[in-house]
């Protein structure tokens, strides 16, 4: 059975068909490519596997349980752990407390810890203030820990997120265009995360992405979305030959 | 470390006043406060008389001087040398002793210090309050007022959501309370004979104020409901509605007295009374807000989004917090009940609502120092400007325009209260170790 599965997957925002007859599978270790023009629908698509949007038709499961239904933490906690296109940073708190706050689902002090500031409370944050340090460590930003991330260079707060989405233990971690905007040192700064990540961390990912080099160098197999529809899907060599995704991209072109 | 700290020396080099203090440590400035305190207790009438002014100033001679500009003078004198040189010059001199204790006191563990220094706070207040009656009722009232601006810091400030149901939970807190002490201990006309001796009354406050917190909490959670599952105005709306629920049915009980009030608490609510709930209330809040569970609110309320998709469980987070900030709303409400041994559902209303917003947004949002300073300021000024009668309602939001545009999010925001680093020494040069 495949980590996570996507099937017959259909969508509408009141009468607009958003996606239609999605189908997904990834299996661990896998890294998968979603690519397609602007307003094909693939944010939607994260956005239905991970619980903000609850899909009209269709069954999403991680490790066979049905994820439908269930809100967004819940998924977040089992393991399905997400970036944004935009970030979604908090502006008011430090590198360090964001990525302290992702490990929210593994608190167990509860309320009395809270309020009173039992020792079990000391000892968990400061076990997972270690480990978001070390996270930190690895994505090579810990050394802003306590600054402000709105103070920080855009590579580095992409940094911070991808930390802050790694830090729930993702099993399969989904990147909402993690390039998006970036100069060529960032673009090679940030392959280095991911073969890091890949390396390190024992996950399959999904991957929305424009810049076609990224999704050929990292993704075994990708898809094209076109108005919420898959037209094609196969290797990157297979993507990049195909008329239909030619088409999709650049228009049909004119016999000569 | 030397080479940090010629930078922070040079920072202040040019204000002389300022370097001339920097050195002396939260307990130098305590130290120096009890010697005021004392010194006003034992000189406070003889040099009242001497310059000139009918009685000891109560509040720093803001209202003699407000009242009779003639006695101007005499008031300044006064502070200057009850309080203002003492208070300097004794912290000053006794630095080197009270920056040694500090760093003796910062090697034991937090609460003990903490202990330490509230214990001398509490011996100012009590002094200081001994003088007058009014400032005994001042400083009761002021620290009420610090739990209901801190409880609503962390809904409106902490959390983002603008709830205006604050008065209607204190009415609730301070109505359960009564009811509860007035039932047992009094012999009340309309709830009965009493059941138990007064003697045991302060065994049994501390469980008529959480009876109260409870009953807030209870009432945040009606509120909570249908509100959380909508976004942004709706929830002020909700609120607002709640709170004119609240008073109109405490108007046509009557069991509790309705319009016309219930009165006759026992004297419960004394100073160390309600000094301790106070601690109690800001320790408590300061470490929710500290925890990253607590921090969730900040999470939630700057991207709400990103927090579900980090794990938080935002619906129970922010049904926690409201209720929590409900609750404390409920045992300050007791608290007044029992300051005032009176309450009227009236006094609950748009214009208290008005008062604890202001509280909140003058102080600083986020921020539970900016809350204390809020509402000890916001009491203390208003009461001050007491003497300009209808002037003072025009100074009074004047000040509160000039703070929202100089400092949009309040004067002390979003800063973290640091116990440790409050009551830290003040080592600055060798000579002084």
């Amino acid at each position: 059975m495949p980590l996570l599965q996507v099937k017959n997957m259909t969508h509408y925002f009141s009468g607009l068909r958003a996606v239609h007859d999605y189908n997904l599978e990834i299996d661990p270790g896998d890294v998968r490519g979603l690519i397609g023009p602007n307003g094909a629908g693939k944010t939607t698509i994260f956005n239905l596997i991970t619980g903000v949007f609850r899909c009209t038709e269709g069954a999403v499961s991680l490790d066979g349980t049905s994820l439908v239904g269930r809100r967004p933490n819940e998924i977040a906690a089992m393991g399905l752990g997400r970036t944004f296109q935009n970030m979604k940073l908090w502006r008011h708190m430090s590198v360090l407390e964001h990525v302290k706050m992702a490990h929210y689902s593994q608190l167990s002090y509860g309320l009395t810890g809270a309020f009173l500031g039992t020792p079990r409370r000391k000892k968990e944050e400061s076990e997972i203030e270690k480990r978001s340090l070390h996270l930190l460590d690895l994505l090579g930003v810990a050394r802003f820990a306590d600054q402000n991330v709105l103070n920080l260079p855009y590579g580095v707060q992409r940094k911070v997120e991808m930390a802050r989405a790694l830090a729930i233990r993702p099993r399969v971690l989904l990147l909402d265009e993690p390039t998006v905007g970036m100069t060529p040192e960032e673009l090679a700064e940030m392959m280095r995360v991911f073969r890091k990540i890949r390396e390190q961390f024992d996950l399959a990912i999904f991957l929305i992405e424009h810049r076609m080099k990224v999704v050929m160098e990292l993704c075994e197999r990708i898809q094209t979305l076109v108005f919420g529809e898959v037209i094609a899907e196969g290797t990157p060599e297979e993507i990049q030959n195909n008329p239909k995704v030619i088409e999709a991209y650049l228009g049909k072109e004119e016999v000569a | 470390m030397n080479a940090e700290k010629s930078p922070i020396e040079k920072e202040k080099r040019p204000s002389g006043i300022r370097r001339f203090f920097s050195g002396i440590p939260a307990l130098g400035w305590l130290v120096g406060a009890v010697a005021a305190a004392i010194l006003e207790y034992y000189l406070g009438d003889p040099l009242a008389d001497a310059f000139g002014l009918p009685k000891i100033p109560v509040l720093f001679g803001c209202v003699i001087m407000l009242k009779k500009p003639l006695l101007m003078p005499g008031a300044l004198m006064y502070v200057l040398l009850i309080y203002a040189l003492p208070v300097g010059i004794i912290s000053r001199i006794t630095s080197p002793i009270t920056n040694r204790i500090s760093l003796g006191l910062s090697r034991m563990p937090l609460w003990f210090s903490a202990v330490i220094h509230l214990a001398l706070l509490y011996l100012i207040l009590r002094i200081w309050a001994d003088v007058s009656d009014y400032r005994l009722l001042m400083l009761k009232l002021s620290m009420i007022a610090i739990m209901l601006t801190l409880s609503l810091n962390v809904i409106n400030g902490y959390m983002g959501e603008f709830s205006c149901s604050h008065p209607g939970f204190m009415a609730l807190g301070a109505y359960a309370a009564s009811v509860f002490t007035v039932g047992l201990l009094v012999n009340d006309r309309l709830l009965g004979q009493a059941v138990l001796p007064l003697s045991l009354g302060h065994v049994l406050f501390p469980i008529a104020l959480i009876l109260g917190g409870f009953f807030a909490a209870l009432g945040a959670l009606i509120v909570a409901i249908p509100s959380f599952r909508t976004r942004g105005d709706y929830l002020a709306i909700i609120s607002l509605a709640f709170m004119f629920i609240v008073k109109s049915l405490i108007e046509n009980l009557e069991v509790v007295g309705g319009p016309r009030g219930m009165g006759g608490q026992p004297d419960l609510a004394t100073l160390p009374t309600v000094f301790i709930w106070c601690v109690l209330c800001i320790w408590t809040i300061n470490n929710f807000v500290e925890s990253t569970m607590g921090k969730a609110l900040n999470a939630v309320r700057d991207e709400e989004s990103a927090a579900e998709a980090m794990s938080v469980n935002t619906r129970k987070t922010k049904m926690i917090a409201f209720m929590f900030g409900a609750f404390w709303a409920g045992v300050g409400g007791g608290l007044f009940a029992h300051v005032l041994r009176y309450v009227n559902p009236g006094t609950f209303g748009l214009k208290k609502l008005a008062e604890v917003l202001a509280m909140v947004y003058f102080g600083g949002l986020n921020s539970v120092i900016g809350s204390i300073v809020g509402a000890v300021g916001f009491n203390f000024l208003s009461e001050m400007l007491r003497p300009l009668a209808i002037f003072k309602w025009i100074i009074i939001p004047i000040l509160l325009i000039l703070v929202m545009i100089f400092r949009p999010t309040g004067l002390i925001a979003f800063r973290r209260f640091d116990v440790k680093q409050i009551l830290s020494p003040r080592l600055k040069s060798k000579e002084e170790v």
